[in-house]
């Protein structure tokens, strides 16, 4: 199925747009990857052709890499009512370029987008409000990078004398603990002679499986 | 708004245009939703909710446990229906985990079952506070105690109310007592009379039907384009259900229908809620039927724990145990994008995994979410009083779409 749909996409497409093809999920979930400056051709293709009809953006969000050049994804997940299928279309950006807009394409982008801009501070060109969505009222920074603390810089409360709710900065009375699992001492993931087991859980992952285990 | 005109004499128009603010502390706003209303007189001209003041960083605390630690966050998403959000959170990581086809038969027909008592439990309390909404108080009085019976059936199996923590991936936490089944049964006895019975009190209701028939009319092309999902996708007279067309689990043996609204207004939106707990009765029915004994959760150790009895005699199971719940499991490389239909619409997990033990990136697809944005496209030109109608009838929870 997901081949069939990577060919009705290769078709439809018909070379116009540069466009990477990716299985996900052990190969039951197409991904594209695309140039942002290619997305909105994609996109519009996937819409509005008539054997494609991806007509609902069901989500869009972002994922920090932050060791790449260009540090985030954004990741849009689409659904075809009429043909049963979903496709995942991820393009790159970094903390200044733009990725176009998706909301005219898709009413439902405009939030999607608002919520990226606000967690990672992805900038949508020709989206109208870009304004912050799930965070506090002048919040400052993207929470979900992730050079951002999980505990934050500021915490609020409500001072009586002042009488307004006040900004601080965050006091911890114990440091956070984050256990290291990773270094083979901590945690060795296979121990040696057990390399059956994962090989024997994940078919075709029998080639790489052993790349997490030998750190 | 003050509007000068350019006669002889210079006038000044008041035009009667003013902002409210609905909400964040509203009885009608299902949570803490402020919503700004433009209005000019009684009608809505713009409506802007401003959401997050629910928001607890859900998506930021699972980066940072492992995937074991992280499947109770999803119990306090969507608080109304809660194992329907564990198992999206299960499905994903068994997915990426390669695991999705080994779960024991009896736990996917234990997650079907419990997850149409979830529906119902969602449908129960999102219909009759609606009908709060609108006026009728009884329903929601009726329904309560119904509600009470469905998370008993949660609290027997799990141990828990409402934060049950029981689909895992890998099977459910354990299996259901003996005694559930025949709960069940007398309970599917009683319940049909109460659909009934709350019917008669809305369905009918010339007051129920005047606040919402043709009010937040919304066409199966805006739905769609509005990423609408689940029963308010329905009411547009658009049959999509996952359940039938990606089924999951055991959703391709089960015999049920899907009810499609026509007119996509607030009272179908109502209608399809109602019928679809009565499908849900007839999908619990089958799984009682169906479900023989055996395991209830994968065999391998490496993911899910071994049993306590086990854990006394054996020294790996003990070792088993203790990286279980010190360490987890890691999860290799990879990305998905996994569906359930949750009661409120399209639950979706996109889920990155770097093959560390914690997830890379979890991104939660909330139904409501979507819903709640086309809140101004539904109200504009309705009067405030359906706008509270609206929000009531999108099944709007705040625990989901704040995160």
């Amino acid at each position: 199925m997901v081949d069939a749909l990577e060919e009705a996409i290769r078709a439809a497409l018909a070379d116009r747009v540069p466009v990477t093809y990716g299985r996900a999920r052990f190969g039951h979930e197409l991904v594209l990857h695309v140039h942002r400056e290619a997305l909105l051709p994609l996109l519009i293709v996937l819409r509005d052709a008539p054997e494609l009809d991806f007509a609902q953006c069901m989500d869009i969000c972002g994922v920090d890499w932050p060791e790449r050049p260009e540090r985030f994804d954004v990741v849009y997940n689409l659904l075809s009512l009429t043909r049963n299928a979903r496709v995942t279309v991820i393009t790159t950006t970094d903390e200044t370029l733009p990725v176009p807009s998706v909301s005219l394409l898709w009413p439902s982008a405009t939030w999607f987008e608002r919520e990226c801009w606000d967690m990672y501070g992805v900038v949508f060109a020709g989206l109208d409000d870009l304004r912050r969505l799930l965070t506090d009222y002048g919040f400052e920074g993207h929470p979900l990078r992730k050079d951002f603390p999980l505990t934050g810089h500021v915490e609020v409360r409500y001072d009586a004398e002042a009488g307004r709710v006040v900004q601080e900065p965050v006091k911890l009375t114990q440091d956070f603990r984050s256990f290291d699992f990773l270094s083979p001492w901590e945690a060795m993931t296979t121990l040696p002679g057990d390399e059956k087991v994962h090989l024997n859980r994940i078919p075709g992952l029998a080639v790489d499986g052993t790349k997490g285990d030998q750190k | 708004m003050s509007v000068t005109t350019n006669n002889a004499a210079t006038t000044t128009v008041e035009v009667d245009s003013h902002t409210i603010n609905f909400g964040p502390q509203h009885p009608a706003a299902h949570g803490v939703l402020r919503l700004i209303l433009e209005m000019k007189g009684e009608v809505v001209e713009r409506a802007d909710p401003h959401i997050g003041l629910l928001h607890r960083g859900t998506e930021k605390l699972i980066e940072h446990k492992t995937y074991l630690q992280a499947l109770p966050y999803f119990d306090r998403l969507d608080y109304v229906s809660p194992m329907a959000m564990e198992h999206g959170f299960a499905l994903a990581t068994e997915r990426l985990l390669g695991i999705d086809a080994d779960v024991p038969e009896r736990a996917r027909y234990i997650r079907v079952l419990f997850s149409e008592i979830t529906r119902i439990l969602n449908h129960l309390l999102n219909v009759t506070t609606y009908a709060l909404d609108c006026g009728a108080i009884t329903p929601s009085l009726w329904g309560f105690e119904q509600r009470e019976h469905l998370l008993e059936m949660y609290e027997m199996t799990s141990g828990s109310h409402y934060h049950a923590n029981y689909f895992r991936p890998g099977g459910v936490a354990k299996d259901i007592p003996a005694a559930l089944p025949e709960k069940i049964h007398n309970w599917a006895r009683a319940f049909p009379a109460f659909l009934d019975d709350l019917e008669g009190l809305l369905t009918e209701n010339r007051i129920f039907k005047q606040r919402t028939v043709d009010i937040g009319v919304m066409s199966a092309e805006d739905a769609m384009a509005w990423g609408f999902s689940g029963p308010c996708l329905r009411a547009s007279g658009v049959a999509w259900d996952l359940r039938k067309s990606q089924p999951y689990e055991v959703y391709d043996r089960m015999e049920f229908d899907i009810p499609v609204g026509r007119h996509g207004d607030c009272y179908d939106r109502y209608l399809v809620r109602m019928q679809e707990m009565r499908q849900s009765m007839r999908i619990i029915d089958q799984c009682l039927a169906q479900m023989k004994p055996g395991p209830i959760k994968i065999a391998d150790n490496k993911i899910v724990p071994p049993t306590r009895g086990e854990m006394k005699r054996s020294m790996e199971a003990l070792i088993h145990h203790f990286k279980l719940y010190t360490e987890g499991y890691h999860v290799p490389q990879g990305s998905t994008y996994s569906v359930i239909e949750a009661p409120k619409g399209e639950f979706g997990v996109y889920l990155v995994a770097d093959g560390t033990n914690k997830p890379y990136r979890c991104k939660i697809r909330a139904p409501g979410y979507a819903h709640l944005q086309a809140i101004e496209a539904l109200s504009k030109g309705h009067m405030l009083a359906d706008a509270v109608a609206i929000i009531g009838s999108l099944d709007i929870v705040f625990g989901e779409i704040d995160r």
